[in-house]
């Protein structure tokens, strides 16, 4: 069994390979067990500074993060844009190289450009953590997925996952997408024709419009948001009108005549991609999710840490 | 590489019946007492004392398993890291007589972190060490066990290894191992 990662940062899923993964969700495993304990904290990291450098808004990943970090007794600074020096002009490797000339071994990072942690990565020495390249990658969350679904249907080969949104603007999608290629499962995309990339299926995925068709053939749902925030211009007419045609509610289910599991990896806009009462039912599993996402994050720090040698 | 057998399969029986024999003189009836098995090789010896002590007293004594992965005191400092393994504790530790059970003892290290790592699962009220092998004059902490198999001396290049059927080999057997270039 392999014990140690291919890579020295969690750039993005593509970079792994499925035995990377396979150690993650193992090591992950036994962090899920350590934050269910009544005393939730081990002291591995107890000798590695971690910075949090987040360049764009977060809630979930910025505190699932930070909670992981805690719980591996790991030292945190933690740093946003929006009230520092990148407004007076610094350039990334600038602030980078100040942060790590503080003695920090890691680097946690969200940024809006795309493959800003890979040109980073090119010029430190420290372990870097893509927390959300732009419409890139966003690793953790994938494995965080990939863990959920292993965790609920007893693993991902063989498994049929409809990614439903935005997926044109979604980092999340493409890393799902590598990695549950990656671990043998199938994979379909659906959304309106706009929100699609135009060559998604050199990935080896499948394509589908229609909402129903999608739900009716998988067995996991995984429901994005629309990321108006991205959005440079109108993808579609009115969210009112996305909602009729791709939201997913509980009487679309119920006609479905089969069980699926339904993922979101949040903020969820209830009413628009998903409906409060398919949010909150059995069916969803999107608490488990955020619960997962800090053993997972547990998991990718430690063995990032394990192989820079003290 | 050489292998000496240190103990084989009949003095091995002995030797656990003999440990068994003195837990019942230090714990009566057991009413009190749980097994932790010490991840990843001290679970086989402890599966064997637990199943050894039902035959001679009937008394279900309640084992898990300790993994100490994540309190070493050697992260980052080792060639390869350690692999974690399943802590699997399914009852409350909190004012029980704990026995760790390992199967070589050797610099104490191991130790100290496995008691790390139980004081997460509760206060126990009083903790014991048992082992089957005891390298001797090889301590890096101070730490003793309360019970050994059998005690050898060895050399720090040396290794001892401690093999059970139930790890598909075909008989059980103690080994010092001994690389030849030394």
């Amino acid at each position: 069994m392999q014990e140690q990662l291919s890579v020295k940062h969690l750039l993005g899923i593509k970079d792994l390979t499925p035995e990377d993964i396979e150690l993650i969700f193992q090591t992950a495993d036994e962090f899920k067990d350590v934050i269910n304990r009544p005393i939730k904290k081990v002291p591995s990291l107890r000798d590695i500074t971690i910075a949090n450098v987040f360049f764009e808004n977060s809630t979930r990943t910025k505190l699932s993060f930070e909670l992981a970090e805690k719980r591996l007794s790991a030292d945190i600074l933690n740093f946003s844009s929006s009230n520092s020096s990148v407004k007076k002009g610094e350039t990334l490797l600038d602030t980078v190289n100040n942060i790590l000339s503080m003695k920090v071994d890691m680097i946690v990072m969200r940024h809006s450009s795309p493959g800003a942690p890979h040109f980073l990565s090119k010029h430190i020495k420290a372990n870097i953590v893509n927390a959300g390249d732009g419409t890139h990658e966003h690793p953790t969350q994938a494995l965080l997925d990939t863990f959920s679904i292993r965790e609920k249907l007893g693993g991902v080969a063989g498994k049929k996952v409809a990614i439903i949104g935005d997926i044109l603007h979604s980092r999340v999608a493409l890393s799902n997408i590598f990695a549950l290629k990656k671990l043998g499962a199938e994979v379909m995309v659906c959304g309106p024709i706009t929100l699609l990339p135009k060559h998604i299926t050199s990935l080896g995925v499948k394509v589908e419009l229609n909402v129903r068709k999608a739900l009716e053939w998988c067995d996991v749902a995984n429901v994005l948001r629309i990321q108006l925030e991205r959005q440079q211009i109108k993808y579609f007419p009115s969210l009112r009108e996305y909602s009729l045609y791709y939201g997913v509610n509980k009487k679309l289910l119920d006609s479905l005549n089969k069980e699926i599991v339904i993922m979101h990896p949040g903020p969820i806009n209830r009413g628009v991609e998903l409906n409060s009462d398919v949010a909150d039912s059995d069916h969803a599993i999107i608490l488990d999710q955020v619960e997962n996402g800090v053993a997972i994050r547990m998991a990718v720090l430690y063995l990032l840490a394990s192989l820079s040698k003290n | 590489m050489q292998r000496r057998l240190l103990l084989g399969h009949p003095q091995l029986a002995i030797t656990i019946g003999r440990l068994c024999q003195e837990l019942i003189e230090n714990h009566q009836n057991f009413e009190n007492t749980v097994f932790l098995g010490l991840q990843p090789r001290g679970i086989y010896f402890a599966e064997r004392i637990k199943a050894r002590l039902l035959e001679f007293t009937k008394a279900e004594i309640e084992l898990g398993y300790l993994d100490s992965t994540f309190y070493r005191d050697d992260f980052r400092r080792r060639e390869s890291p350690k692999r974690a393994n399943e802590t699997k504790i399914d009852f409350l530790i909190e004012g029980k007589k704990v026995i760790l059970i390992d199967d070589v003892f050797y610099t104490g290290r191991s130790i100290r972190a496995a008691m790390d790592a139980m004081i997460a699962y509760g206060r126990p009220a009083k903790v014991e060490l048992m082992v089957l092998v005891e390298r001797k004059y090889s301590r890096h902490v101070p730490v003793k066990p309360d019970y050994f198999g059998s005690q050898v001396n060895t050399l720090d290049s040396q290794k001892v290894l401690v093999e059970w059927v139930e790890q598909g080999v075909a008989d059980d057997n103690v080994w010092l191992i001994t690389n030849e270039e030394q």
